[in-house]
């Protein structure tokens, strides 16, 4: 039985006439201590999926018309409010992307890590344990450190002491969403260091989001690339950057830009992620693909096994 | 010989917590810290009436109606009080020449509890003889000192400002959180409340508040009575401001954060949200005691409120309706001045509070 298993998620922001689907149609599932990423452009959904895995989305506007969550075997979209308290922080923990926002500023970062502990481990809610655990995340001069208010800290050390509140109740799974957009590169690579060890450390799995191709390829064991709401290609890390297949795939590796290349021009992809509740009819990356036929814009493509382990929501992969 | 360099420790070079840097910003404002000063002498003062107030709030004294203020003076490195006697057919007085008597400290007199529970009966300072009084604030149409009085009459009017403003804020706070962070119906529905109380003029409602309470209670119950009106009305413009508030500080990702942890949502609001209006708070409310402490002045003045013997500023008032009074007996309006006193060093604390709440001035 695999950690996380989503089915078929389907999610709706509004509802009835006016209803935006956000998540169409979304499996994807996560072995315990596997690293799965969620790649895409910004509103394709892959915050919202994540959000969901704890039912975080508030409801309304937020309603869940189809599938089911599975965290442990059991359905996260049927679950009371105190069930979804004890797997929130419990069985999965959340680090988000502005460190500095995800901290009440109003508060000692020792005292907001106590909380997190108050929560799951009441009975480890020490001073001393929230010492180990910011020994865990590399923070150094700890004793002090417990003192200080979130504006005191730079942002790699907001972030750590972010994964410290979210590893203190032992979650089964980290969910971190773009845990590096906000911090400088040289930070990026710390966090992610970071994270890497202590995965294997903890033996927890992790969900990435991110929309860095550069950080899949350190990263991850498996990468879900999304694209309006619904997952186009689903590959081992290592095989997905080696060769894509999904067109949009494709297209997002060209737009990393390349050292060898020169200084030619940075290749995007032409127009915009379609607005949620405008998406165009038949395949959604149609009007932007370069390889569309016409039957693209009429027939809805399904996402299929094309190779082992290798799934691709697009038939015409092979040109 | 060389001078020492300045050694800065640790604690020094730490960085000051929010709270620090605010009080650094208060005690730059001179009239700010004035204002809290004269509070904290007001506020000690009420504490500790029993012991300042030479004599009761309720003690009579028949041959002194009227009596205009009593001040000592310095004879023969004496603090004395002359002997007054009355003018007959009048409320004049005229000071026996020769005939003083000196102000001692520390003085036995009338019992009274100190706090309301050490019984005791020593006074700051009298001249232990009644033939000797010392009114500074001379007396009223009982023959009542009124400076006494006004001692008496501050803890009424000085914490029923504090208490209510306690009440109203608290209830304000976690009303105004539950309907920002729910919105939706709730929202809808509290807020509508809020409006219908805000629309009635204060004072009618007031008066008719104080129409569905029964006549004829303990000056206690009408103590509690009138922090409980005064906080009906008040909380509603608290929680439409702290509404506001939360409606911004639910989209912050602190709350989702707190959240994800499986908090629950009446702590995310208690332990997260409100907490960071508290600055705004504290402000508020150290501007919205005047409106407490007048608003009990208003309901004894209309003879609803703290009922006699017992003295509160407002009851103490009703006797200086009578302009004939107001003419002949000015000191009358001595409480007036401890009202103005009061409410100019709450709103010049205040004032000063904001100021330094305020990150963006200097």
């Amino acid at each position: 039985m695999n950690l996380l298993e989503i089915k078929n998620l389907k999610m709706d922001f509004g509802s009835g006439a006016d209803a935006l689907r956000a998540v169409d149609g979304v499996s994807l599932s996560i072995g315990a201590g596997e690293t799965v990423c969620l790649v895409g452009e910004s509103g394709c959904g892959k915050t919202v999926t994540a959000l969901s895995i704890a039912r975080l989305v508030p409801a309304p506007p937020a309603s869940y018309v189809g599938g089911e969550i599975l965290l442990n075997g059991r359905d996260v979209l049927k679950m009371s409010n105190g069930e979804l308290r004890d797997i929130r922080g419990g069985v999965v923990s959340y680090v988000f992307q502005d460190p500095g926002a995800s901290l009440n500023p109003v508060f000692r970062v020792g005292n907001q890590i106590k909380e997190s502990l108050k929560l799951h481990k009441p009975e480890k809610a020490t001073n001393a344990e929230v010492i180990r655990l910011l020994k865990l995340v590399g923070i150094p001069a700890r004793e002090s450190r417990i003192k200080n208010y979130p504006f005191e800290m730079s942002g790699g050390m907001q972030q750590r002491v972010m994964i410290a509140m979210a590893l203190a109740s032992e979650p089964k799974l980290l969910v971190a969403d773009e845990p590096t957009t906000a911090l400088d590169v040289t930070i990026q690579a710390q966090i992610l260091e970071l994270l890497h060890n202590l995965k294997q450390r903890l033996g927890m799995a992790i969900l990435l989001i991110t929309h860095n191709l550069g950080i899949v390829g350190d990263m991850a064991d498996r990468v879900a690339v999304m694209y309006a709401g619904q997952i186009v290609e689903l590959a081992p890390a290592k095989e997905l950057l080696r060769r894509p297949l999904h067109p949009y795939t494709k297209a997002l590796m060209n737009a990393v830009p390349k050292l060898a290349g020169g200084a030619n021009r940075l290749s995007a992809i032409p127009g915009n992620v379609p607005r949620i509740g405008n998406f165009p009819p038949g395949c959604r990356f149609a009007p932007r693909c370069p390889i569309a036929k016409s039957e693209c814009s009429e027939k809805i493509p399904e996402l299929v096994e094309v190779e082992a382990g290798r799934w691709v929501r697009c038939p015409y992969w092979k040109s | 010989m060389e001078t020492a360099m300045p050694i800065s420790t640790a604690e020094e070079q730490m960085p000051l917590s929010p709270w620090q840097l605010f009080w650094r910003r208060l005690k730059q404002r001179r009239i700010a810290m004035a204002g809290g000063a004269i509070l904290i002498v007001l506020y000690l003062v009420a504490l500790l009436a029993g012991f300042v107030a030479p004599y009761n709030y309720d003690r009579q004294d028949r041959s002194r109606f009227f009596h205009p203020p009593i001040w000592p003076r310095i004879s023969s490195f004496h603090l004395v009080v002359p002997r007054y006697e009355q003018l007959p057919g009048s409320f004049n007085y005229r000071a026996t020449p020769n005939d003083t008597k000196p102000v001692r400290f520390f003085v036995h007199g009338g019992k009274y509890k100190l706090f309301g529970l050490i019984p005791a009966t020593v006074h700051l300072f009298g001249t232990g003889s009644e033939n000797y009084p010392v009114y500074l604030l001379g007396t009223d149409q009982f023959g009542r000192d009124v400076f006494s009085r006004l001692l008496y009459g501050s803890q009424i009017s000085l914490s029923i400002g504090v208490i209510g403003i306690l009440l109203s804020f608290t209830f304000g706070m976690i009303i105004g959180g539950i309907s920002g962070y729910f919105s939706g119906w709730t929202d809808t529905i509290i807020m509508r409340l809020c409006e219908l109380i805000m629309s009635i003029p204060a004072l009618y409602l007031i008066i008719s508040l104080r129409a569905t309470f029964p006549p004829g209670m303990s000056s206690s119950q009408v103590y509690a009575m009138i922090i409980i009106i005064l906080s009906f009305i008040g909380w509603a413009s608290m929680a439409r401001v702290i509404r506001g508030m939360t409606l911004s500080l639910r989209e912050q990702q602190f709350v989702l954060a707190a959240r994800s942890l499986g908090q629950t949502h009446l702590k995310v609001i208690v332990r997260h949200i409100l907490p960071n209006t508290f600055s705004y708070v504290i402000v508020a409310a150290t501007l919205s005691v005047p409106y407490y402490i007048l608003g009990e002045v208003v309901l004894s003045f209309l003879g609803v409120g703290i009922q006699e013997p017992n003295a509160s500023w407002g009851n103490m008032l009703t006797a200086a309706q009578n302009t004939e009074y107001l003419r002949n007996y000015p000191w009358l309006l001595a409480p007036g001045a401890a009202i103005f006193i009061t409410v100019l060093a709450f709103n010049f604390l205040g004032d000063g509070l904001r100021d330094a709440a305020d990150t963006k001035s200097l």
